[in-house]
């Protein structure tokens, strides 16, 4: 479709003139439905690439960024992550968005045993001992948020709004079975699947008015993917729905995605992240700083699954650092327990299952885009892979530490490889 | 907590000043940045109890979170304006107080609560006020939040109340905040009716939980009032859902009737039509940045300017396609699909790379925000505006191609090219001005999808599938035929999709299309004639 776009870039320093480099590969889409979210990411690795040479590099060796293009082709992804372990040797993979592209990519994964760092919210279900999953597992951003609109907005209707892809089915299913040991009634939940990018709201946002209109608080939890937020939000406005009445909570809408959208009727809407530009911390500030140099721009904004490349990245230098090689066994290894400042004023650790250690933080949006937070959780939260408020994953733990080192343990029958997805 | 606050206020009213209530208004907006949500709730409750008119303004400022908290000395400004605009006013008297300095202030925080607060307050502030419209919106606010505490008040605007309409709102808000509180059964079945004859939505949502209502009487009641009401918003349901089919209806017409042009007529494969409408987009975005930039006072005439330059750019573009690429690949369809795909490619790529990946914001003009009430149904005014839009565009191509000497060549070449250039019609440059035609109703197109889709580089890639099913299932070479396969694919899709749900609906239409061009090669509208066999 388009052409691969390979490029390396050596951003050595003098002094690293006779280390051999080590290569750090960057799967990121910049062509294609994803670029808009994953170009980002791309720049950011390069940014934090640049400032570790700054620093001196990673075992005395300079990095190199080995950038490819997937152009949102999910086979694609798996072709260039062969290229990229097999053809540029590199010794560690930043990559991928989608739940299809790294599903699409985990056997190679696996096969060549090299490392893959995934920096995005997604539905949980997975522990693979050659991942390491740096963004929110269900239990970091969509349950809290639904604790807080029951908590604090004494919300008692819901509406599971979702793009049709695994991600929002299976996140409203560990969902629907949260809400209904809450005690909620099932005519009180109405779920809803519309196409990628659907982009005629009309009767979606007069039903959820409808269902609203019982005289029970209501909200909607939205897991509606990249571009079809814009006019969802724009059909809410114009129907004159506003987050007083039937607040919208988002896990996929982060700073980036309002930077091109009239954000005054999304005023009071809320989104549950980990991480948001308005956090007040000096590592934030250095952070945004450093960004808008690098970038060339003030007017860029920062969000989420950046921060979770920052904590990545920092987790995986000290991992090699620990270990003394790149030998992707012996950083697996080291990457256990490694810890690190995160941007909102705690430390990030890794798990034993391949998550790391975040806090939750539920933000209302401003009109100038940014967001307020108004809830947090006291202190950091585990991704837990395995939902607990799913039947068949109830009884299942993840553990890559020796003896264990299995991704699907099942403490009920105590035997490894009870996956049944 | 929400039942609490006008309680306060009232026995605030009724037995003097509490000692947290007795301070003047000056001194209660300082307490506005301090304490939790539900404290500063408290001090909103306070402050519309004071009952002083300035404190609207107050309010309003906070619930658009323009009010700010000067870091120097604790003062409470109105701040409008960003970054090096950002100006302070006097939140009381509205005075101006000058240009603020970046970072001297901070924006006092508000959330859902404390704006629904907010709103309550307004409500109480403005049920005596001036403007009639003022009163009406006050009197709506408080049906939605139905407060028995409120009664007072309700009842003493009522009785002062001149205007029919408001004096009418008042009372139903009066009857719902009754039907809250536990007066009289006999008087409460009473309130039922009066809400039921308001109807609609809100309505539902105070009769509803009464159908569980411990007197047997109110909860029969209730329950014929939401039964009724619930017919009558079925017999609405089904205009709504053909309005909503007439307006995705629009936009298909809109995105499918250039490609009518380009495909249906001259039958040129354009893979880049798509491409066309997001150029059509994007357009719109630079003209709005320009205008925001150096006229910020046209913005509401945004649309208007950009629709003309989208037009030229768009069909600018189409005219150069066709003299550059097309026109060597008549008569070899599928050379030219591959070539206008990476047309539509190379266009992709250089917005992209000129705008970058993200999403471009363009905003609504006012006139096209909002939504007006028609009965029971919701009519938003920005797709009123498209489909208003959409048959001008149409009405303007029947006229263009019926009645003007360049349609009147354009069907000569089209229907037979060596008899028309026999007639000395120049037959190249009526194919380059037909195409730039097609492309520049493209343009069209986007600047109308810019308003209710997000402008990006995929913009295109959203529409031209669509495109292709409306001109194929209305028959090629035929508008009437791309407008009736429009609207209706509009209509049954919107009819699906409340019983099969958004992704089922879709497919069915999809293979309904199949099934009917298995039946109809030629579409809806098929095009007699000799052209057809040529």
């Amino acid at each position: 479709m388009i052409g691969t776009a390979l490029a390396g870039a050596l951003a050595g320093l003098p002094a690293f003139a006779q280390e051999e480099p080590i290569k750090v590969g960057i799967l990121h889409s910049l062509s294609g439905t994803m670029a808009i979210s994953e170009t980002t990411l791309k720049d950011v690795m390069l940014m934090l690439i640049e400032e570790q040479n700054a620093k001196g590099g990673v075992l005395g060796r300079p990095l190199e960024a080995v950038v490819v293009d997937p152009a949102s082709d999910w086979p694609r992804f798996a072709e260039l992550a062969r290229e990229l372990i097999d053809g540029q040797e590199v010794d560690v993979v930043f990559g991928c968005w989608t739940s299809v592209s790294r599903k699409s990519v985990l056997p190679v994964f696996e096969e060549l045993n090299s490392i893959l760092f995934y920096p995005v919210q997604y539905e949980g279900q997975e522990s693979q001992r050659n991942v390491f999953y740096t963004g929110a597992a269900p239990n970091q951003q969509a349950i809290p948020a639904v604790d807080y609109l029951m908590d604090e907005e004494g919300v008692e209707r819901w509406v599971l709004a979702g793009t049709d892809y695994v991600y929002p089915r299976t996140t409203n299913q560990i969902l629907e079975a949260y809400l209904k040991a809450k005690g909620v009634a099932a005519e009180d939940i109405m779920i809803n699947y519309t196409p990628f990018g659907h982009s005629d709201w009309q009767t979606i946002v007069s039903d959820i008015a409808a269902f609203g209109s019982t005289g029970k608080k209501t909200a909607v939890v939205s897991t509606i993917n990249g571009d079809a937020n814009v006019p969802f939000y724009k059909e809410l406005g114009n129907q004159g729905i506003s987050a007083e009445d039937i607040p919208v909570v988002a896990f996929s809408v982060g700073e980036e995605e309002l930077a091109g959208l009239d954000t005054a009727p999304l005023v009071g809407h809320l989104a549950a992240w980990n991480y948001f530009m308005s956090v007040d911390t000096p590592e934030n500030d250095e952070f945004i700083t450093a960004w808008h140099e690098f970038i060339g721009s003030e007017d860029r904004v920062t969000n989420d699954p950046m921060e979770a490349h920052y904590i990545g990245f920092n987790m995986w230098v000290e991992a090699v650092e620990a270990a003394g090689t790149t030998d992707p066994d012996a950083v697996i290894d080291a990457m256990v327990g490694v810890a690190v400042p995160n941007l909102t004023g705690g430390i990030s650790s890794m798990g034993a299952n391949h998550h790391i250690t975040k806090p939750v933080l539920v933000g209302e949006i401003r009109d100038d885009g940014q967001f307020d937070v108004v809830w947090e959780t006291s202190g950091l939260v585990l991704g837990d892979e395995w939902s607990d408020h799913l039947p068949e994953s109830a009884d299942m733990i993840a553990d890559w530490r020796a003896p264990l080192a299995c991704g699907n343990f099942n403490v009920a029958t105590g035997q490894c490889g009870g996956v049944t997805n | 907590m929400r039942r609490l606050l006008p309680l306060l206020t009232l026995l605030c009213l009724a037995f003097g000043p509490l000692p947290a209530l007795s301070q003047s208004l000056e001194a209660l907006i300082r307490q506005l940045p301090e304490g939790s949500f539900s404290d500063r709730a408290e001090v909103v409750a306070a402050i519309a109890a004071t009952l002083d008119e300035r404190a609207v303004g107050v309010l309003e400022a906070l619930g658009e979170g323009d009010l700010h908290q000067r870091k120097a000395d604790g003062a409470i400004l109105k701040v409008t304006g960003r970054g090096s605009k950002a100006r302070a006013f006097d939140p009381l008297t509205g005075e101006e107080l000058g240009p603020v300095p970046a970072r001297s202030t901070t924006a006092i925080k508000v959330n859902n609560a404390l704006r629904r607060a907010v709103r309550s307050g307004i409500a109480t502030l403005t049920l005596m006020h001036r403007d009639p419209t003022r009163r009406l919106a006050a009197a709506n606010a408080a049906f939605q939040s139905a407060d028995p505490d409120q009664l007072e008040a309700l009842g003493a605007a009522l009785a002062a109340e001149q205007d029919a309409s408001v004096a009418e709102a008042i009372a139903q808000a009066q009857a719902a905040a009754l039907l809250a509180s536990d007066a009289d059964p006999a008087l409460r079945v009473e309130a039922i009716e009066t809400v039921r004859a308001r109807g609609g939505r809100d309505a539902l949502a105070v009769l509803t939980p009464l159908r569980a209502s411990e007197v047997p009487l109110i909860a029969e009641a209730a329950a014929a009032a939401v039964a009724e009401i619930e017919r009558s918003q079925a017999m609405w349901a089904r205009a709504q859902n053909v309005w909503f089919g007439l307006s995705l209806g629009s936009v298909l017409l809109l995105a499918a009737v250039g490609l009518g042009i380009t495909f249906g007529v001259m039958g040129v494969i354009n893979m880049a039509h798509g491409e066309l409408i997001m150029l059509g987009a994007y357009t719109t975005f630079v003209t709005q940045e320009l205008i925001r930039g150096h006229a910020p006072g046209l913005f509401d005439w945004s649309l208007a300017i950009a629709a003309p330059l989208a037009f030229l750019v768009a069909g600018g573009i189409g005219v150069a396609m066709e003299r550059g690429i097309v026109r060597h690949l008549y008569g070899r369809p599928l050379e030219t699909l591959l070539a206008t795909w990476g047309v539509s490619l190379i266009l992709q790529q250089t917005v992209r790379s000129v705008f970058g990946p993200t999403n471009r914001e363009v905003g609504n003009p006012s006139w096209m925000s909002g939504a007006f009430q028609l009965g029971e149904m919701t009519v938003t005014l920005n797709r009123l505006t498209i489909i208003l839009f959409a048959l001008v565009v149409f009405a303007g191509l029947l006229v263009l191609l019926r009645r003007t000497p360049f349609g009147l060549r354009m069907r000569a070449v089209t229907q037979n090219r060596p008899m028309a250039a026999e007639m000395g019609i120049r037959t190249g440059w009526i194919d380059a001005m037909t195409f730039g035609l097609g492309a520049g109703v493209a343009g069209l197109a986007g600047v109308a999808l810019s308003q209710i889709d997000n402008v990006s580089p995929n913009l295109g890639q959203s529409y031209i599938i669509d495109s292709f099913l409306v001109v194929v299932f209305g028959g090629a070479g035929n508008l009437w035929g791309t407008f009736a396969a429009a609207f209706s694919l509009g209509i049954v899709n919107k009819f699906l999709e409340p019983v099969a749900g958004a992704v089922l609906a879709k497919i069915l239409v999809l293979v309904f299309i199949i099934l009917f061009i298995q039946k109809r090669p030629r579409g809806l509208f098929p095009q007699r004639g000799r052209a057809v066999e040529a």
